[in-house]
């Protein structure tokens, strides 16, 4: 019932609303992050994180630190954090949690596989596979050789396995068809958690719809970029894209059919929240297209907060958080590698 | 006037003087000079260096010297928590050692017991790899034997298994070694034995089958006990499998699956005999890592212990030392780099405490040049502090929870002291149940040593923090409990007998037509006749809502002379003439009035009633009182006070406001005009320029408001609050009621029986009710009602509390943080 989430939403998720409303105040502000801007070493990093709720993750740190230990030590709280809330979540939330955390397992998924292909070391990439997106049977990826045997030896026990139902092929594995298979799982997945949360209804269905929209609309226009100039048919790529979104269904169309960046900013300035996404953007250019679609997504995310009584401000928290340690660690990189003039470039202010 | 000067000046009465002080250290002597200051504990640093963050700053380099070293400490501590040791301090006392010193020591401890847990982890998982070989040769030989049946026919060409060999004596490579399967042999069955998770089991069949197609044969034997994890070191529940299929294609997926499992693979021979010789030679080898492992450990424990000696002592350094350079980094370095000028507030009695300990570090630092240390003006309010002691520790408290007091301000923690637990204990007042608090109170200021050096936990903290309240508040309860002669209920004729009688020897009509009063007044408090009778409620309510009155105006009535107090301490003759002067006359013509009236009706025993004087006094002035007239001449008064309190309502509303806009003018005019005459007067008054700001602004609608405001909560609250102190009535009456309950319900009912069980049970339930209900709730809410009596009704009338607290440089504070 739109409308009326007051009356019953606090009896099992006002606790963790408070929850997660207290752990957005604890994210870094655009202070914190002009001060982060002016260190000179990893250890500067350190110190002034030791202010903010880093702190106590960073403080058993020896020194000569890595930009990898502190992106994992960031990582560390988010995914603390992330299971506090998930053991104290009730249904329909818990669900809606876990919801969160596949897009991070199929890019796991992901990552074995095309790593196996590469004959890594597959402790080595289960250190490099994102918290979140773990499952216990993902070590067992590495067997396999083609997609049918991936679902049915390790995916079938997942809850990726019903995603998998369009891209069984008995062909062996290789790096375009890996990239394909993310595309289409992450397109199953888009789907089904809007459908999820359609179901929900009230606000979350409203505020979730309008960021998986974003996420689904970003989806096609990074696809089409990155598909400009492969193989990838007409068709094939249009069967890429959720069906859903503010693209979907003519944006899609005129997409599907583009053949070089111009083409994709046309057919993105018919939308007008996009339009002001592509105006920034000098003719030919698509490196700052991530940035700009981030600082959209922030925003979007950030205006989630705004409403109370659905399930939204999560998906929203959690992304945030990612954003955040990923700026600390665009800032560490650059920190280390003494490219201090860059350190702007990337970093998306979250307040 | 005079004398109210000249009243000898009361040290909590009004927080310290401070001055706002300047210091200029020298470099070399920087470091001991704020170690001397921290030992002193007088001095409150101002930061100076604001807009810089943390890693900007002076000092920031010894800042991260210190915070590694504290992080090496924590390590230490952990290492010393893990082995199960306590860290003790050494009873002999070590000498001092100065920080590059500990830096250095630090450094080494915690490079040695890296370097020994990486060694006796490493045993350890050698050890372990053993203990699991050990058992999956001892289990997995069984499974053989028993389906020895069904492949007993491939057995008899055995290859020779490659790595049963002097190998195994270097067994800490095992992990290293190819997983040898069992020998593929002509049928293709081979096999592989291993151990696992006890959890994982399911899933790792479930695996297995899958990848295999269902062509293998899982058979699995439960560990005897718990094994310790090769890999983290934690005891889990294990079992030990072998697995038997067939095909070189499927060893490698298996073996692929084990891995992702983490299930470790350990290759046993087929053959009995040499599994029984391998099963020796890894026990021998076993016994010889465990003694290997327990020398280890013993040398571990004892540098452990070394340390521990020293470790508190350190971890005090290094925090002393990390506040000394947080503090230092407060300080700005002066033009010529070779000074720190640092800014504080202190207490004006603790200048030659300061000076002295300035001259000390110059002195032990052997510097050229003396700290410079001198006053400064400051616009700033100073902070507020009181030196308190463990007694009046706790009434500060309680007026600080409220806010901290503005800086000079009078302070109601004073009055609080008595104030506070009286009013409690009109509330609480049963000499029974105080003599109870008393002993508590009293138990707690008898272990006060002992307690005050322990952890507490946090009920027991605030127990311990409010004992000397508790104390005074029993104390007071015993006191009230005796004028209301309560003792559990109880009636006691402690101070002669009463004084009244029955009629006749029967006593029949004492509960209908009354008692005889036969001889002088009961001496102290309520005659214990009272008790039972039906008059007792009405006279009880009587006395004890009268009392409130009285008590409520009283203190409010000494709340607005605080006022005035206040006012004559600014120097703030406006205060005095618009808004203690009308508060006064209007609390004291209406309220004030009404306790007259209370005294008087008890002293002459008059039948007026007091309700109805009162509102006739609004309703219809000028009407005759008639048979509620107390004294001659009332009517009169009556419209003269009602008239006084009529004209102090806009009294206290407008002149205020009118004057200070006059004053402002005036000011502004005579700068505008006057500035020869009138500039040297400015530059006494405003020493600041900076101050000027601040009186430009006058906006006149915003202190008219706000002057608004005060006079109608002012007026309104008169009516209010007294009516709020009625809650000391209710809530005794309260408390005696429920106490008379137990008591008769309880204790009495269950006597009536003649049954030694009953008797228990209910003596039983009345001591329970009594501790739980009426010593913990009904202290806990009277203690409420006390405080909120003192923090509004009380302190509304004077105290602003916007002030904040002196929050000294001091090491002494620092431990107390920690702990």
């Amino acid at each position: 019932m739109y409308g009326f989430e007051a009356m019953t939403f606090n009896i099992h998720g006002g606790y963790l609303e408070a929850i997660v409303r207290g752990y957005r105040s604890g994210l870094l502000t655009a202070a914190d992050y002009n001060n982060l801007c002016q260190c000179e070493t990893l250890d500067d990093i350190k110190m002034h994180l030791s202010a903010t709720e880093y702190g106590p993750y960073l403080q058993n740190e020896p020194s000569p630190l890595h930009t990898t230990t502190i992106v994992e030590k960031c990582t560390l709280k988010l995914v603390d954090e992330y299971k506090h809330m998930l053991t104290q979540a009730t249904e329909p939330l818990s669900t809606f949690l876990e919801y969160i955390t596949y897009g991070h397992m199929i890019d796991n998924v992901v990552l074995i596989v095309t790593g196996t292909l590469h004959e890594r070391d597959v402790q080595e990439l289960l250190e490099k596979c994102h918290p979140l997106g773990m499952f216990d049977s993902i070590a067992t990826l590495a067997v396999a050789q083609n997609m049918r045997e991936l679902y049915r030896l390790v995916l079938v026990d997942t809850p990726l396995a019903p995603y998998f139902s369009e891209c069984i092929t008995s062909e062996d594995l290789d790096d375009m068809n890996i990239e394909i298979m993310r595309n289409t799982l992450y397109k199953a997945y888009l789907e089904d958690f809007y459908r999820f949360c359609q179901k929900l209804g009230g606000a979350t269905a409203e505020i979730m719809s309008d960021l998986l929209a974003f996420e689904a609309d970003r989806r096609a226009v990074n696809i089409t970029i990155n598909s400009i100039g492969t193989e990838l048919t007409r068709d094939d790529r249009r069967k890429l894209y959720s069906n859903f979104g503010l693209l979907y269904p003519y944006g899609h169309e005129e997409l599907a059919v583009c053949e070089d960046i111009d083409q994709v900013r046309a057919a993105m300035e018919k939308y007008p929240p996009y339009q002001t996404i592509f105006s920034k953007l000098s003719y030919g250019e698509s490196q700052i297209l991530d940035k700009a679609f981030y600082e959209e997504e922030v925003k979007r995310l950030c205006l989630a907060f705004e409403q109370q009584f659905h399930y939204g401000v999560f998906f929203a928290y959690m992304r945030l958080r990612e954003q955040e340690i990923r700026n600390l660690m665009w800032i560490s990189e650059c920190v280390a590698q003494n490219q201090k003039s860059r350190v702007h470039d990337s970093v998306v202010f979250i307040f | 006037m005079e004398y109210i000067d000249n009243l000898p000046s009361m040290d909590l009465m009004r927080s310290e003087k401070m001055m706002r002080v300047q210091l200029i250290i020298p470099v070399e002597s920087a470091h001991r000079a704020v170690t001397y200051l921290g030992q002193v504990g007088l001095i409150q640093f101002r930061d100076l260096n604001d807009d810089k963050s943390p890693f900007q700053r002076t000092f920031v380099n010894q800042v991260k010297r210190c915070a590694e070293m504290s992080r090496k400490l924590r390590f230490i501590k952990d290492q010393i928590h893990n082995a199960g040791l306590v860290p003790s301090p050494s009873p002999a006392s070590q000498p001092d050692i100065e920080l590059e010193e500990l830096e250095i020591q630090l450094a080494e401890h915690e490079h040695g017991l890296i370097e020994m847990n990486a060694n006796s982890e490493k045993l350890q998982q050698t050890y372990n790899e053993l203990l699991e070989f050990k058992m999956v040769s001892q289990k997995a030989g069984d499974i053989l034997l028993s389906s020895g049946s069904h492949v007993a026919a491939q057995e008899t060409e055995l290859d020779e298994n490659v790595h049963i060999s002097p190998e195994y004596a270097d067994t800490s490579s095992l992990l290293e070694q190819e997983m040898q399967p069992g020998p593929s042999n002509q049928s293709g069955v081979g096999f592989v034995s291993g151990i696992i998770c006890k959890s994982k089991v399911l899933r790792f069949e479930r695996m297995l089958f899958r990848t295999t197609r269902g062509n293998m044969l899982f058979n699995q034997a439960p560990a005897d006990n718990k094994v310790p994890d090769p890999a983290s070191n934690e005891m889990v529940e294990k079992t030990v499998f072998v697995v038997f299929f067939s095909g070189e294609q499927v060893r490698i997926k298996i073996l692929k699956i084990c891995e992702a499992f983490g299930a470790n693979c350990y290759p046993i021979p087929e053959d009995t005999t040499k599994r029984r010789q391998i099963t020796r030679e890894v026990s021998s080898h076993l016994s010889e890592l465990e003694s290997t492992l327990e020398a280890g450990l013993r040398h571990r424990d004892k540098a452990l212990i070394s340390i521990g000696f020293h470790l508190a002592k350190w971890m005090n350094m290094v925090r002393r030392e990390n506040a000394i350079y947080d503090t230092l980094n407060m300080l700005n370095f002066d033009v010529t780099k070779k000074c720190l000028v640092g800014e504080g507030w202190c207490p004006i009695f603790a200048k030659t405490k300061i000076q002295e300990a300035l001259q000390r570090a110059t002195f032990d630092s052997n510097s050229q040049v003396g700290v410079i240390f001198h006053v400064m003006d400051s616009v700033e309010s100073p902070p507020t502090y009181f030196q308190t002691n463990q007694f009046t520790n706790a009434y500060q408290e309680i007026v600080d929870a409220y806010g901290v007091a503005k800086y000079q301000e009078t302070n109601p923690a004073v009055y609080t002291i008595v104030t506070f637990p009286f009013l409690f204990a009109v509330m609480f007042g049963d000499w029974g149940h105080g003599i109870c608090l008393l002993l508590g109170a009293l138990f707690l200021i008898a272990r006060e040593k002992k307690l005050g050096s322990q952890k507490l936990g946090s009920f027991m903290e605030m127990l311990f923090g409010g004992r000397y309240v508790l104390l005074l508040m029993s104390l007071f309860s015993v006191y009230c409990g005796l004028i209301y002669n309560e003792f559990f209920s109880v009636p006691f004729h402690i101070f002669g007998s009463s004084a009244y009688q029955c009629r006749d020897s029967t006593c029949s009509d004492s509960r209908s037509v009354g008692l005889l009063k036969y001889r002088d007044t009961y001496p102290f408090g309520v005659d214990p006749s009272w008790r039972g009778s039906r008059s007792e409620l009405p006279f009880l309510n009587s006395l004890k809502m009268k009392m409130s009155i009285l008590f409520g105006v009283a203190q409010m009535n000494l709340g607005i002379i605080l006022n005035y107090f206040n006012a004559r301490y600014f120097d703030n003759s406006l205060d005095i003439k618009y808004q203690f002067v009308p508060q006064i006359i209007f609390l004291n013509s209406l309220f004030g009035y009404l306790s007259v009236l209370i005294i008087m009706k008890w002293c002459t025993g008059s039948q007026a009633d007091l309700y109805h004087v009162m509102i006739y006094m609004f309703l219809s002035p000028f009407e005759d009182l008639g048979e509620n007239q107390l004294f001659r001449g009332q009517g009169v008064l009556q419209v003269i006070l009602l008239l006084l309190a009529l004209i102090a309502v806009p009294w206290m509303l407008f002149p205020k406001p009118f004057i200070l806009k006059r004053l402002h003018t005036e000011r502004f005019e005579g700068r505008m005009y006057g500035i020869l005459g009138t500039s040297d007067n400015y530059d006494d008054e405003e020493p600041d320029p900076v101050r000027q700001p601040h009186h430009e602004e006058f906006n006149f609608s915003e202190v008219f408001v706000h002057q608004m405001i005060h006079s109608i909560e002012f007026v309104l609250g008169a009516v209010s609050n007294t009516a709020s102190y009625l809650r000391l009535w209710a809530l005794s009456l309260a408390h005696s009621e429920l106490s008379t309950v137990f008591y008769e319900k309880v204790l009495l009912l269950a006597w009536g029986y003649d049954n030694l069980i009953i008797r228990l049970v209910g003596l039983a339930v009345f001591a329970f009710a009594t501790a739980f209900i009426l010593l913990m709730m009904e202290t806990l809410s009277a203690f409420l009602h006390a405080l909120r009596l003192h923090w509004v009704e009380f302190q509304n009338k004077f105290y602003s509390g916007d002030g904040y607290k002196f929050r000294p440089f001091s090491f002494a504070a620092l431990n107390d943080d920690e702990d």
